[in-house]
């Protein structure tokens, strides 16, 4: 069935009115929204609570090493005998829980459920460019997901050499357990992820370009789709550049090329790699990896800059500088890659251009910085759930960004490359904001989503602790850092020189642990209010963009009859001249109104 | 034991989250049942935004008080060390200061407008003076520190030959490190992991037949002579490793296939460091702690006390025992280093036929 089956799609775009059985309509669906939930679902909620798991294993282990541990046992079977992790399955944990939360949470769960869900919706059309393409996208998403997941049940364990699985230690199963058939699934996962990613961006990409509305201009769209947008542009620049690393390691792997490999001697024999360089391979990680951060960042702030200017009641401050800043980030970050490696052995004359390409991008992050906070001010700011995980992001990106001077300036990362202080820098900057984003997004489009309202004292209470355990957590990091404590240890106790930052881990896993126990609590309001929240109306938030002109039950198509034309960018709230202190974009200019800058 | 206790505090948390979100439910009752936020729980969010502010300040005052103390930020033992650290202070100054302010302003903002039942906010969406201000000062204020940072990199990374230093080698494998003196002509002898040939005891692939590979000297603890520079020739058989070395400011990759070098110039013995006032509180501190889990230490078969001692650490993953691949450094004076190095075996000496 249709949803709404007597409403009649009569517009330029094609006609959906093919019956609908529950397959088409929950599992292969071609559906926008629905393909959104499915990507919630799977990417932020599944792989979220798998990804949180290992992170809270791994502090265990930290604060308690090689302490026999009832979880461990329980959870790990095999690979924590009598309750002890093994110092391999640490660093796969530490593998993995990076890759799930980079890759399956923050990519692929962040942009393919607000993507989907909003791309459409907020620039008036029935659906994506091709909904086929999209199922198809999810559809990898899923098996990725489904490879990642079973190379924990494989004999040797999962990958284990870091997320940046820098050859030769992820080429060569004699260097590592885990570099055998879990080092395979890895790849082959993100292969298939890489094509689902492209696939998905690419469709993001035409539908903007190709399916605005009837007035929606370029410079009228909520900086959420600038955000998505342009998330997607670098996604299709970058990820291929990854998936051609992935393939030449696979072949250096399986078929004996040198790409990435050159005088190895490996447990009593020489190997015949000859003439390739690790350096190549981090070269091309990393081009896509620092963009990487980007596109889990910039949809972050699309949805913080609507949620922000939406509770305030305000326009959000500087439209065009948002604009401008997101397209200087974009561009830079595809040149500053180099930071990664200033101590790489690559030569030093390139640390000093990256140097300088990396601190620039300091300067388009300053201006949305400032641009939230005086959107901020003289604001009749509401307080809902989703304004307070907004408000938490533009803290813990300014914390966590102000510490990238340090770690982006080439002569101070040689002491602090690859210590706690670039764990605590880049989980402020990128894990934790980009969290706060899906959460706030979670909040805010839930009524969208599910036609119900989430609780909201749920919420003050889920953000609360959340916020005060982020802060616990990687704030004290910063310093455990600069005592030169390098990541990636199983255990320091090897290292008297650190005993003096054991009681400060100890602490920081307590809050590791209240922090990742709280997220029950949000569990628990998503699931119960999908069934028995309060029902939503159909513009709860008294906001001006296109979705909350569709009506509250979905349908195919998204809005009955014609589709709203625009007249108005998305911004027009406590406007001058007008009664409610919020103008939807539908709504025609008045006479002699005047429209800001457009 | 303690994993068990911390698990029932976690599972005590969880209970009293629990009970709190029914008290959260029960007080709702009668209120109206909408899910939006309305003047009450804009006032009490607004608070808690003010106590947050005060959080953050709090934690980073305890992170000062408490780990503030670090051997990274002062008693470095390396020509270039206290340059970096001046940078680095410098650059911790600015963000110090960007994050007390802009903490202060979002937060106090997100207390001050909160919203109120008819009050109606300011239109105000475009200026572009303060636009240019917020983007010129960053823009000065990076401009500096990019100058700086690179004066600072190029100065570390330019190695003079002219000052006649002394060649090491840092051989890394998994899991330990070896270090290799270029002997009385200070000139490495050739190597290739394919010249590996462990029967003949020549472990890090030194070709036999070079004539400066003769007088190499291997070892497995670094000396280092006070106050002379040295250039490390880094190399690695294996994986990728790190050659870290944190009290001297110095860290570059060992990467296999290929030779990377890092230099520094050490200036204070590793006697003088231990008389170091600052280093001798951190080093009775940590042996209070350890002290402390005793029985812990001495069942992992290690030394209850610590004595201070340099570290080249490996930070980079390199697989299973990452986590314990050290090797100690001593910087010791000329006459003992001289004295030091005419006991090793020469590379000719230590092969077995």
């Amino acid at each position: 069935m249709s949803a709404t089956g007597d409403t009649h799609v009569q517009d330029d775009h094609d006609v959906h009115h093919h019956k609908e059985t529950f397959v088409t309509k929950y599992i292969f669906s071609q559906d926008h929204k629905m393909i959104a939930k499915q990507y919630l679902i799977t990417g932020v909620i599944i792989m979220g609570i798998i990804g949180i798991l290992m992170s809270l294993m791994i502090r265990m282990q930290i604060a308690w090493p090689e302490q026999p541990n009832v979880i461990f046992e329980s959870l790990l079977g095999k690979w924590a005998p009598g309750g002890v992790m093994d110092a391999d399955i640490y660093l796969a944990l530490v593998t993995i829980h990076g890759t799930i939360m980079v890759f399956f949470v923050l990519t692929a769960g962040l942009s393919g459920t607000f993507s989907n869900l909003l791309i459409p919706l907020q620039i008036g059309a029935r659906d994506m460019a091709s909904g086929f393409l999209n199922m198809i996208s999810y559809w990898l998403f899923f098996l990725s997901c489904v490879f990642m997941i079973a190379s924990f049940f494989v004999e040797a364990g999962p990958a284990a050499a870091g997320w940046t699985i820098y050859p030769p230690l992820s080429a060569l199963p004699l260097a590592q357990g885990g570099s055998g058939m879990g080092m395979t699934l890895w790849l082959v996962s993100m292969a298939i992820f890489i094509a689902s990613s492209l696939l998905g961006s690419l469709n993001y990409i035409v539908t903007v370009i190709n399916l605005r509305t009837k007035g929606m201009s370029m410079t009228r769209l909520p900086l959420t789709i600038w955000a998505f947008f342009v998330t997607a542009i670098i996604g299709v620049i970058s990820f291929p550049v990854l998936l051609s690393a992935a393939l030449l390691l696979i072949m250096d792997r399986s078929f004996g090329t040198s790409f990435f490999l050159s005088d190895i001697f490996i447990q009593g024999e020489v190997l015949h790699y000859q003439g390739g360089s690790p350096v190549l391979f981090e070269h091309l990680f990393w081009f896509l990896g620092h963009p990487e951060v980007y596109i889990v960042l910039l949809p972050a702030l699309g949805i913080t800059s609507e949620i922000i200017a939406t509770n305030s009641r305000k326009p959000i401050f500087g439209y065009r500088a948002m604009v401008a800043s997101i397209l200087a980030i974009a561009f830079l970050s595809t040149i500053v890659w180099g930071h990664h490696m200033f101590i790489s052995g690559m030569n030093p004359f390139l640390g000093s251009v990256f140097t300088f390409t990396t601190l620039l991008i300091a300067i388009p992050s300053a201006v949305k910085a400032f641009n939230y906070i005086t959107t901020l001010w003289k604001g009749n700011l509401q307080m809902n759930p989703a304004m307070l995980f907004s408000i938490g992001l533009v803290s813990t990106f300014i914390t966590g960004g102000l510490t990238g001077i340090i770690l982006g300036d080439s002569a101070l990362d040689i002491n602090v490359h690859d210590t706690y202080f670039v764990v605590a820098h880049f989980h402020l900057v990128m894990g934790i904001s980009a969290l706060y984003g899906v959460f706030a997004g979670i909040y805010h489009w839930f009524p969208k989503m599910f036609g119900r309202m989430m609780n909201k004292n749920l919420g003050y209470l889920h953000f609360w602790v959340t916020a005060v355990c982020a802060y616990g957590v990687f704030f004290p990091m910063h310093f455990i850092g600069m005592a030169g404590l390098p990541r990636r240890y199983y255990t320091n106790s090897n290292f008297p020189l650190f005993d003096d930052t054991t009681n400060a881990q100890l602490v920081i896993t307590m809050f590791a642990l209240v922090g990742g126990v709280v997220q029950i609590v949000f569990l628990y309001n998503f699931i119960s209010s999908i069934f028995y929240g309060k029902k939503a109306e159909q513009n709860p938030w008294k906001s001006n963009t296109l979705e909350w002109t569709a009506p509250v039950k979905h349908m195919h198509g998204n809005w009955p009859g014609e589709i709203p034309h625009v007249y108005r960018w998305s911004y027009d709230y406590s406007k001058p001249g007008h009664d409610d202190d919020f103008v939807p974009q539908n709504v025609p200019m008045k006479e002699g109104e005047e429209e800001l800058h457009h | 034991m303690t994993a068990l206790l911390t698990i029932l505090i976690v599972l005590f948390v969880a209970v009293a989250i629990w009970q709190m979100v029914k008290i959260f439910n029960l007080a709702q009752v009668g209120a109206s049942n909408s899910q939006i936020a309305d003047d009450n729980d804009n006032r009490i969010n607004g608070y808690l935004m003010l106590g947050f502010l005060v959080f953050i300040y709090g934690i980073t005052i305890v992170s000062f008080i408490y780990l503030g103390d670090q051997p990274l930020i002062s008693n470095s033992a390396s020509e270039h060390g206290p340059g970096l650290d001046n940078l680095l202070i410098i650059s911790f100054v600015v963000i110090f200061i960007v994050q007390i302010i802009t903490q202060f302003l979002l937060h106090y903002f997100a207390y001050k407008y909160k919203g109120e039942k008819g009050k109606k906010a300011l239109f105000y969406a475009d200026n572009n003076t303060l636009e240019a201000i917020w983007t010129g000062i960053p823009v000065i204020v990076l401009a500096g520190l990019i100058i700086y940072g690179l004066f600072t990199w190029n100065d570390i990374m330019t190695v003079d030959e002219q000052k006649d230093p002394m060649i090491v080698e840092l051989y890394a494998q998994q899991f330990n490190w070896k270090a290799r003196y270029g002997g009385d002509d200070n000139v490495l002898g050739k190597a290739n992991v394919r010249l590996i040939d462990l029967d003949n005891a020549n472990i890090l692939g030194v070709d036999e037949s070079d004539p400066n590979a003769q007088d190499d000297v291997i070892v497995t603890e670094l000396h280092l002579p006070v106050g002379k520079p040295i250039l490390f020739k880094m190399r690695s058989q294996d994986v990728l490793h790190s050659a870290y070395m944190p009290h001297f400011r110095a860290q570059m990759n060992c990467v296999p296939g290929m030779v990377t070098q890092f230099a520094f110039t050490p200036t204070v013995t590793t006697a003088e460091m231990r008389q170091n006032p600052d280093i001798q509180n951190k080093v009775k501190n940590i042996n209070e702690l350890r002290v402390e889990r005793q029985a812990e230490i001495e069942e992992a078969g290690q030394d209850l006390l610590y004595e201070f001692d340099y570290l080249l650490l490996c930070n980079k993953i390199c697989g299973k025992s990452h986590y314990n691949m050290q090797m100690k450094i001593v910087v010791e004076t000329q006459e003992e280093f001289d004295a030091w190095i005419k006991e090793q075996k020469t590379f000719e000496n230590s092969l077995l036929n």
